[in-house]
């Protein structure tokens, strides 16, 4: 049975810490077509709003409603950090764990880490210890080890920010790939050319609030608020 | 391999168990520096079929674990504080086994020359007179209880001395292991001075004057008081330490050919 | 002198049963040590509650209880004029070995949860978002900082073999009983036998070096696979 997440409703949602507002208060509703990305220069908040709609930042107004009950969407949800968090063991163990935490059988688990480490090219260094691995390659590890699950939604927060041309687009086409498997896509960036390049939807944030949602090309060609626009010509960098 | 290591750690801690007829006994240090138990303790085994475990301590400390009752009986050399502990009857008994004597030891130049006293007394003053360096025991043990009651016999007060007297606080070996180090003077019963092996420049200057006899006493704790205290088995001990076989062996006991301990029980 | 060797050279039986119980007793301490202290520093690493912070001051402060001073505490409760006198422990390896873990239990936890914070740290974002449970988080904690956790234990195990002023306290130094490595060379130091005392001396610290070099060994022979 496949739960359904979407559609995905913020209202009125903000988050403070120590009584200064970080984000919000936003009004937003996500319907999960395709790979949504949330984009807009530093410090406009990405990270914090993938947080609050994963959970993992805590709402301090407003509500945040999931089709389904929330603790339920929790279960069918993965989060990349933009700096790959691997756990101290080898490739292998970092895929297996995941599975292993939800009792999925150990020759099942390895099966599966073995097939994942060749969808994202990483089959050679299986037994490799995960810290021993290039920045690319750690981001890689950990996109597999969010899609070993098999989720129904991914969020990335900026997962390629890091990484040089050839490791960005090995890992676009990476995600491209979950896109067509039916997977829903979250992802942040400040990078326009990532936008265009994979993006079905985009949420332009600026200064902690949603400024424009729109589908990609309508938000490249014809975007409508004049802030968004600066930022496509560049005007905006932080 | 993580089976075997429980298996392991098992094992190792089920073999700690006692065995049964087992008494506790406080002794002093100065009757195990002796090495008579090393002699008494296999025959008893034998005799008895019994496991007397000896704690080693001062005197003062025998007497503390008789009272708290973690000893099922005592073995000291201090008959004022026995008969105070058969008074607070916190003891049933004082029964007297056998005793030692006690000798002044000093470096062998003899400084305070004690080697041509008569009497302890005025050795012990010469040592004063002289001012020369003297280690005490200083844990009230019999032997320090003893020492003390030397120096007021000589109508000196210990707590009116200079540095020359230095109190350790320590065990008989500790002490004369200070004494050895320092070539000081040093009261000390007979056996352990000829059991210690760092003798140094240390000698054996005064001895003989009945003063410095040495009664060793057995004392049963009271079980109207302890019950847990194996009171019958207590009793088996005293019968045997105070028996023909004892005194054979405690008369026969010697270190280098002196004899050190004379039976004396009734 | 000679004959001093020559006992240790032909592993006199005495000087191995001492010298066994010496490792039993401390071995012991160090596995129930384990137990109650490694999972107690990842509770401490991982939950967060009102009163952790003094929590992990005490624990830090504890590691400097002069151990003379825990033997004394623990005669005084064992003893049988004391409430737990029943028990009967007093001047067994049972009471040294009570004595010991109350000694090492701070430390290994202290340095333990070192490691064990700094790991979390590390792991924080991940785990929270796979919604770990607390069970799980603390296992993942101790299996991934295992080197570090080894090296808490050995601290542990060295404080606790070279000990001797609780366990002379509690276990009274009772020959064929309670006497072990320490509390024997105290003994024959006492009496002036120093070259004796020395023998001893160099068996314990071959001991003590032998258990460590064992345990790295088995560290590090799984090297390449897992570790």
């Amino acid at each position: 049975m496949v739960t359904e997440l979407f559609p995905l409703t913020l209202k009125d949602a903000e988050t403070s810490r120590r009584g200064k507002r970080l984000v919000g208060p936003l009004d937003l509703t996500l319907d999960g077509q395709g790979l949504c990305v949330v984009i807009g220069p530093n410090g406009a908040g990405k990270t914090t709003l993938l947080r609050l709609m994963h959970g993992t930042a805590r709402l301090t107004g407003g509500r945040i409603d999931w089709a389904c009950d929330t603790a339920e969407a929790r279960h069918h949800q993965a989060f990349v950090f933009q700096r790959p968090i691997v756990l101290r063991r080898t490739v292998e163990e970092n895929l297996t764990y995941p599975l292993r935490l939800r009792r999925v059988a150990k020759a099942a688990a390895r099966a599966a880490a073995e097939e994942w480490a060749r969808r994202v090219g990483l089959h050679a260094l299986l037994s490799h210890r995960a810290g021993t691995l290039s920045g690319g390659e750690q981001q890689k590890l950990a996109i597999a080890r969010a899609l070993i699950t098999k989720p129904a939604l991914v969020f990335l927060d900026e997962p390629t920010a890091s990484l040089d041309g050839r490791a960005t687009r090995e890992i676009e086409g990476i995600l491209q790939k979950a896109k067509a498997d039916g997977t829903r896509l979250i992802l942040s960036t400040h990078d326009m050319g990532q936008a265009r390049r994979i993006g079905d939807q985009v949420v332009f944030m600026l200064g902690g609030r949603v400024h424009e949602t729109a589908s990609a090309s309508a938000f490249f060609e014809r975007a409508t608020t004049p802030e968004a626009r600066a930022f496509i010509n560049g005007e905006i960098v932080e | 391999m993580k089976q075997a290591l429980m298996l392991g750690i098992a094992a190792f801690l089920a073999a700690g168990v006692a065995g049964a007829d087992t008494l506790r006994m406080a002794v002093t240090t100065s009757f195990h520096n002796s090495g008579l138990a090393e002699v008494l303790l296999p025959e008893i085994q034998m005799d008895l079929d019994l496991d007397v475990q000896l704690l080693v301590v001062g005197t003062g400390q025998a007497l503390k674990l008789g009272q708290a009752g973690d000893v099922d009986a005592i073995l000291v050399h201090s008959r004022a504080s026995e008969e105070a502990f058969v008074a607070e009857g916190y003891g049933t008994h004082r029964r007297e086994i056998m005793y030692n004597d006690f000798v002044l030891i000093g470096p062998a130049a003899d400084p305070a020359t004690i080697g041509d006293a008569a009497k302890v007394t005025d050795a012990m003053a010469a040592i004063a007179r002289a001012e020369a360096s003297f280690v005490s025991r200083g844990d009230d043990s019999g032997t320090h209880k003893k020492e003390l009651s030397l120096w007021r016999n000589a109508d000196l007060d210990p707590d009116g001395f200079g540095p020359w007297y230095r109190a350790v606080v320590a065990g008989m070996g500790a002490a004369l292991n200070t004494a050895s180090a320092l070539d000081a003077y040093i009261m000390s019963d007979r056996a352990s001075w000829l059991n210690f092996g760092n003798k140094g420049g240390l000698e054996l200057l005064f001895s003989g004057d009945p003063v410095l006899f040495n009664q060793y006493a057995f004392l049963p704790v009271d079980p109207a008081r302890h019950p847990h205290v194996k009171a019958d088995l207590v009793a088996k001990l005293e019968t045997w330490l105070t028996s023909a076989r004892a005194a054979e062996l405690i008369d026969g006991y010697t270190i280098e050919g002196e004899t050190l301990f004379v039976f004396n029980a009734k | 002198m000679r004959h001093a060797f020559w006992l240790v050279v032909t592993l006199d039986a005495e000087l191995a049963e001492i010298a066994l119980r010496s490792l039993r007793v401390t071995l012991t301490a160090l596995v129930i040590a384990c137990v109650i202290a490694l999972p107690l520093s990842a509770i401490l690493a991982v939950r967060r509650f009102r009163w952790r912070r003094s929590v992990i001051a005490v624990l830090n402060a504890l590691m400097g209880l002069p151990p003379v001073v825990v033997g004394l505490i623990v005669y005084i409760f064992l003893s049988r004029s004391g409430p737990l006198g029943a028990l009967g422990l007093l001047f067994t390896p049972t009471a040294m070995i009570v004595a010991q873990v109350i000694i090492i239990v701070p430390l290994i936890a202290s340095i333990a949860h070192q490691s064990l914070r700094d790991l979390w740290a590390e792991y924080h974002d991940l785990l929270i978002s796979l919604n770990v449970s607390q069970s799980q988080k603390v296992r993942t904690l101790l299996w991934d900082s295992r080197r570090a956790l080894l090296t808490a234990a050995l601290a542990g195990f060295g404080r606790g073999i070279g000990e001797v002023g609780a366990i002379m306290i509690v276990g009274g130094n009772i020959d064929n009983a309670t006497r072990v490595l320490t509390t024997a060379i105290a003994l024959e130091t006492g009496k002036g036998q120093f070259a004796l005392a020395l023998a001893l001396g160099f068996v314990l610290i071959a001991l003590a070096l032998g258990v460590n070099l064992a345990i790295h060994w088995i560290g590090q022979t799984e090297r390449d696979s897992r570790w």
